[in-house]
């Protein structure tokens, strides 16, 4: 079981990636420790080049992550026949009870570094590194992050036994069906769908006025998490079942599949990169007054605000275009 | 944006220029990663397209295939069975096959034999499949001969020569009438090799094998998802131990691409420090160092994939097919039908740029963090 290529490939890589945040981490603890810009002592110069040591680890992690995200979910679905009654990757990662928590926690560790690499670019512009500390606080929330997608990556595979009878995505992303899976899609389709344009539209107003008028960033940012959310529980509800064009299939990794002509990787690289920017407007928000960032800062959001934005209308734009021109049709 | 673009472009622009300065250094380097990823993708494209093969032929196959064991080995199975089994609610037909394999002595090679249930050849024909044609040097109209049970040779003549989409699926198929099949095999007549039942409805298959179980103890029903799944584990499970054998060689190469990338000369030093003396930041030098690593890592990967699939879909992956393909040595000799996919890239890349990067970024930073006037002094 364990030895199937990929799985390979994503326990070697997570163990790399784990390694070397934790390499990070460490120095991260050392600087929030001793740091002192106004010295000039040996130590604070080896740490101010350390910094870029790390940079340059959580940017690779990042894009790593990022591939090792979508990896996971494609060995999941090409492994899915081993276990009978497994219709897709939602059988495989139901097949043991480490499979979700294991994308969760791949998840958060991608938003989190998306979120550190906004921090540190901002810290970059300043020239006396105002955001060291956050931006390594956060550093030690993402190691054991990291190490525990690491544990759970390589448990959750390690357990899996071949023949293990889970249920299919028909019946885990079913109404009758009970738990996180069947939460996510028994919201009725319709009113689902409301809600979706609702929060859409909310949030892509909150965006435009912090933009124009930089007001609300923290009802941006906010909202941005709330609509990262409700746009998954609307993929699962409602927007799957125009794609798929099947009334009850509801299945957020068949849209993965070369059926679907891979949808499902643009779709969600969009989904993550409004949330990304989205909050990292809010997050930024706070520092904005802080040292030499007052000029700088501004811009910034802007641009973040602005790409968020882009991919909130991107995503809206291709659900409705998918809804209006499916063959589906659930209204009557 | 366009002066950030104009800014990586005349990076790239410089860091090519050094690596072509140092060509020995960096040839040897680039040699050696060619060739891990060669190796590692010949294994991965190979087994995914042999996987994929046994996928096609068995995607046809049956819903239930019905042996009978006697003391845990295989029989061949009473003709009587058929009536019994075929009158199972839920089972469209039961069909009896006659199928069975030639060891060739005098050309090292097995032969599958088989009576088709539909369109069999007359009495004293066969038709070939392609790799048994070939290995027969066999056309339309020829005659073959293949020794029987009881040692006496039969001679047939070719129908035709069997074309298919899946080359495993018909390589080494002889096709033979029913009754030919009988006297060359000693198959007797109230026998068949095993029965193949055709269930519509996938949820009745337990019920279904269960009463036959309970009908016959001696049956042995077994599943189209069950060999699917079997075959999907064997095939994975063989990449699998090879990429683990390979991960040797890729250690040994990932501590020769660690002691290049830290073992800077003194001419390199001193370039990266006149570099920040007349001006460049350590980030600079940084992203010198990722073009560095993304040229050498790009120009290995696609090397090493394009090498590997001429290698596997052209060459029959001569290297190291004996070892992957397993079951039989004496295989009439097959072109795998060429295909990539994108999870096999991805295992590739992470397996193999994924540990050379992560090994080559505290070395860069190193280099990228030299002290001008040390170096310069």
């Amino acid at each position: 079981m364990i030895l199937h290529p990929g799985i390979l490939a994503l326990l070697v890589s997570s163990l790399l990636m784990g390694l070397i945040t934790l390499y990070a981490c460490g120095y991260g603890i050392l600087i929030l420790r001793r740091w002192d810009i106004t010295s000039g002592s040996e130590l604070q110069l080896a740490l101010e080049r350390r910094t870029y040591l790390i940079s340059t680890v959580v940017r690779y992690l990042l894009a790593f992550q990022l591939v090792s995200l979508f990896l996971y979910l494609r060995v999941a679905d090409s492994i899915y026949h081993l276990f009978t009654g497994a219709m897709c990757a939602a059988g495989t990662l139901s097949a043991h009870w480490l499979g979700y928590p294991t994308l969760l926690l791949k998840l958060t560790t991608f938003f989190l570094a998306g979120i550190w690499l906004i921090l540190n670019h901002a810290d970059e512009q300043g020239y006396d590194y105002p955001l060291i500390r956050p931006k390594y606080f956060l550093l030690l929330l993402m190691a054991p992050l990291t190490t525990a997608e690491t544990v759970a990556q390589a448990v959750f595979f390690t357990v899996l036994r071949p023949d293990v009878i889970t249920s299919c995505c028909g019946s885990l992303f079913n109404n009758n069906a009970s738990g996180i899976g069947p939460g996510m899609a028994s919201p009725p389709p319709l009113p689902m769908l409301a809600l979706f344009y609702t929060s859409s539209i909310v949030t892509v107003m909150t965006g435009l006025r912090f933009y124009r008028r930089k007001k609300g960033a923290y009802l941006f940012a906010g909202l941005s998490a709330l609509h990262f959310a409700i746009t998954l529980v609307a993929v699962v509800s409602v927007i799957s079942l125009y794609i798929y064009e099947l009334p009850a299939h509801h299945c957020p990794f068949c849209l993965l599949q070369g059926e679907y002509d891979y949808a499902g990787y643009p779709l969600y690289l969009v989904i993550l990169a409004a949330a990304v920017s989205g909050v990292g407007v809010g997050v930024l928000h706070p520092f904005r007054h802080r040292g030499s960032l007052g000029e700088t800062l501004p811009a910034l959001q802007n641009k973040l605000a602005a790409t968020a934005l882009a991919a909130l209308l991107i995503f809206s734009g291709a659900a409705t275009c998918k809804i209006l021109y499916s063959s589906l049709s659930l209204r009557g | 944006m366009a002066h950030m673009i104009e800014r990586h472009r005349h990076i790239i622009d410089f860091t090519l220029a050094t690596l072509l300065r140092r060509k020995g250094k960096n040839g040897g380097l680039l040699l050696v990663y060619t060739l891990i990823i060669f190796v590692l993708a010949s294994v991965l494209f190979f087994t995914e397209a042999i996987r994929r093969e046994a996928m096609l032929v068995l995607q046809e196959s049956p819903e239930i295939i019905v042996q009978r064991t006697q003391a845990g080995r295989y029989q061949t199975v009473p003709m009587s069975w058929c009536a019994g089994i075929g009158s199972i609610n839920g089972v469209g037909s039961a069909q009896p096959r006659l199928w069975g394999y030639h060891y060739d002595r005098t050309r090292l090679a097995n032969y599958t034999f088989m009576v088709p249930a539909q369109d069999p050849p007359g009495a004293g024909h066969v038709d070939l499949g392609g790799a048994v044609a070939r290995m027969l040097g066999a056309a339309t109209g020829d005659t073959v001969a293949f020794q029987g049970h009881d040692g006496a040779p039969r001679a047939f003549t070719v129908r035709k020569v069997l074309e298919q989409e899946s080359q495993l699926l018909t390589a080494d198929l002889v096709l033979i009438s029913e009754q030919d099949y009988r006297l060359f095999s000693g198959v007797p007549a109230d026998q068949a090799t095993d029965l193949v039942l055709q269930v519509r409805n996938p949820r009745e298959y337990a019920t279904i094998v269960e009463k036959i179980t309970r009908m016959h103890h001696d049956a042995r029903p077994i599943l189209r998802s069950e060999i699917l799944r079997t075959y999907d584990a064997v095939f994975s499970w063989r990449s699998g131990l090879m990429l683990v054998i390979f991960s040797a060689a890729t250690l040994a190469f990932l501590i020769f691409a660690w002691d290049k990338a830290t073992g800077l000369s003194a001419e390199e030093r001193a370039e990266i420090g006149i570099l920040k003396a007349v001006g460049w930041d350590t980030s600079d030098i940084l992203l010198l160092k990722f073009w560095e690593g993304t040229a050498i890592s790009l120009t290995a990967f696609l090397a090493g994939t394009i090498l590997a699939y001429l290698h596997v879909f052209h060459t029959s992956a001569s290297l190291f097919a004996p070892v992957l393909k397993g079951w039989s040595t004496l295989y009439p000799s097959f072109r795998l039908p060429p295909l990539l996919d994108f999870q096999q890239v991805v295992t590739l890349f992470i397996l193999t740029v994924v540990p050379y990067t992560i090994t080559t970024i505290v070395p860069s930073w190193r280099a990228a963090t030299i002290d001008p006037d040390a170096v310069m002094r």
